[in-house]
């Protein structure tokens, strides 16, 4: 019986929701957002610091299942060190092995620990929650890029 | 998985293994040749056969648009409608047909009644923390549309009055005012299962001349719904809670008062006649139907509350009550677990709605879990965030049981939540 949860909540997935690195919202920053999922209530306040062109850090304080914690934690993991592009390449890669309904074949390479969420993105419900703090972050980053956007 | 036990308790509706089979999705099994266990009933009802062939006989035999097609099936479909509009009435206690409107559910009802009655700058409206959202937004609109203030009781979260209003602190500061022109709250609870006074409060409405407004979705599923013997002025329920279909609620109103509201929407068999410069409307409840109404719906409604009325709303009351004081008594051996809400022995009773915390588990993971045991019942912040807020929490998990609900699907819910307690090793 536990074959379908233990793809969902994959060893990686309960170990990041436990871990939560990157938590906790700190300075500097150039854009915070907060973005909710309104059917479950799940919210993330997210910043983001670039430095010349690089993710220099994700910082967040997130409420919500073990999916949309952990998922906020890999994404930190994965993204946090890269030129804003590269981390744009892995966006992508993440945001269309989420919809892909489990039948996209993500690219493991990019992906790293978040290819975790591949169980995940069988699960409509569930999907949204593992997406929450790669929107938010996606947000961020456009308002850090266009100081205008930001409120 | 837990087999169905033949044991019963007091209380519980006779012959239940014969009422469960009127409900065929009941028989269906889940991916892994497990028994669905419906618990999220307080979300939306299951549909007895009556109600499935009602719509279906509608919709093969009798089927054209209402109250103005002349031919045999119009009037056929028209009667059909109207026998609905019957049927609902009688359900309800209600002095005249003509008080029944049909909406699309209970939202667009109470969206109606905030949207028609009069508010201005100095009235205010009273509503409760412990709203669904579809009674909390629609006044907020209307607030901020007219002027007028919007005021409310609090929900009390501690000791022996968990889960109920606070009504004497309320007095204590005056929300009802002479200034209050309407008075608007649950009967139960979605969340907590809470069973509000509903006569004190319609009362206190009318001392000082506002009216009241309830919502009485989850109050119409499970117990006797009088508008008589409650005293109420307005009151909506949606029908796929009654197990009849979505697409169709009900406003009530008292004639004169309904008589006395302006239009909502505009449009077809809500008028009475149209010249170009201006309308004149229709007579209630036509004036609030605006438009091709939801018509099979209708019928399958009609089905639902006859099929409610032959079981007995009393004996539905009987059944959840027992149902409920098993599972909160259920719920009470799972470690780390809290009941958000009033206990079984409440003066009201309680409904059959229970919302709980697990320590350590977030609710969409127990959901997860659940599901997984084809155990169903929703996680989140059930459209009730400001009494979730109150509670200090951001979302729970709520079991919600019914007509059909047996004693051993309680056992197959506590034992998911001890599997859940130990597929997330909580010890």
């Amino acid at each position: 019986m536990s074959a379908e949860l233990d793809s969902l909540y994959q060893d990686v997935i309960l170990d990041h929701a436990k871990r939560r690195l990157g938590a906790g919202l700190r300075e500097p920053f150039e854009a915070e957002v907060h973005h909710v999922n309104p059917t479950c209530g799940d919210e993330v306040t997210l910043r983001v610091h670039l430095d010349g062109g690089t993710v220099a850090d994700i910082s967040y304080d997130a409420l919500g299942c073990s999916i949309s914690t952990a998922s906020a934690s890999v994404m930190t993991e994965v993204l946090v060190g890269r030129p804003v592009a590269e981390a744009e390449t892995v966006l992508e890669e993440f945001l269309a092995m989420m919809r892909g309904k489990g039948a996209y074949e993500p690219d493991e390479d990019v992906l790293e620990d978040a290819v975790a969420f591949q169980g995940t993105a069988r699960l409509s419900a569930r999907v949204k929650c593992a997406l929450l703090s790669w929107m938010a972050y996606q947000d961020a980053v456009t308002r850090a890029a266009d100081p205008e956007e930001t409120r | 998985m837990s087999t169905p036990t033949a044991f019963t308790l007091p209380g519980l509706l006779p012959e239940l293994e014969v009422v469960r089979k009127d409900f065929p999705i009941l028989e269906r099994t889940l991916p892994g040749d497990r028994s669905l266990v419906y618990l999220d009933s307080a979300n939306t009802s299951q549909k007895p056969q009556c109600v499935i062939d009602a719509m279906v006989d509608h919709l093969e035999r009798h089927n054209a648009n209402i109250a103005r097609a002349m031919h045999q099936l119009g009037a056929e479909s028209t009667e059909a409608f109207e026998q609905a509009r019957a049927d609902v009435a009688a359900f309800l206690n209600a002095p005249r047909v003509e008080e029944v409107v049909f909406t699309k559910n209970a939202t667009e009802a109470l969206n109606l009644v905030a949207n028609t009655v009069h508010l201005q700058p100095g009235d205010n409206v009273v509503i409760t923390e412990m709203e669904h959202h579809s009674n909390i937004v629609p006044w907020q609109l209307a607030c901020e549309r007219s002027g007028a203030e919007l005021r409310w009781f609090d929900l009390q979260t501690e000791g022996e009055d968990a889960g109920r209003l606070d009504l004497a602190g309320g007095d204590a500061r005056g929300v009802i005012d002479e200034n209050t022109k309407v008075v608007a709250f649950t009967w139960v609870s979605n969340m907590l299962g809470t069973v509000n006074p509903v006569r004190e409060l319609a009362d206190r409405a009318r001392a000082v001349g506002a009216i009241s407004v309830v919502d009485a979705s989850q109050a119409a599923p499970q117990l006797p719904v009088d508008v008589q013997e409650a005293g109420v002025d307005l009151l909506a329920f949606t029908g796929h809670k009654v197990c009849g279909p979505t697409g169709i609620g009900v406003l009530w109103g008292r004639y004169d008062l309904l008589a006395a509201l302006p239009p909502f929407l505009g449009g077809g068999e809500m008028i009475e006649t149209v010249r170009m410069e201006r309308s004149t409307f229709a007579a209630p409840p036509q004036r609030f139907e605006a438009g091709t109404p939801p018509i099979v719906e209708a019928v399958g409604l009609g089905a639902a509350v006859r099929y409610l009325g032959d079981l007995g709303l009393e004996n539905v009351r009987r059944h959840e009550e027992a149902i409920t004081r098993y599972a909160l008594e259920g719920l009470a051996t799972v470690p780390g677990l809290r009941v958000l809400g009033p206990g079984i022995d409440a003066p009201e009773g309680r409904g059959g709605a229970i919302a709980f915390e697990l320590d350590g588990v977030h609710p969409h993971d127990i959901a997860q879990v659940l599901d997984s045991r084809g155990v169903a019942v929703r996680a989140g912040h059930h459209c009730a965030k400001p009494a979730h807020a109150r509670y200090g929490v951001q979302s729970s998990t709520r079991m919600s049981s019914y007509l059909y609900t047996t004693p051993s699907e309680i056992d197959a819910l506590v034992e998911g939540l001890e599997y859940t307690r130990s597929y997330f090793k909580l010890g």
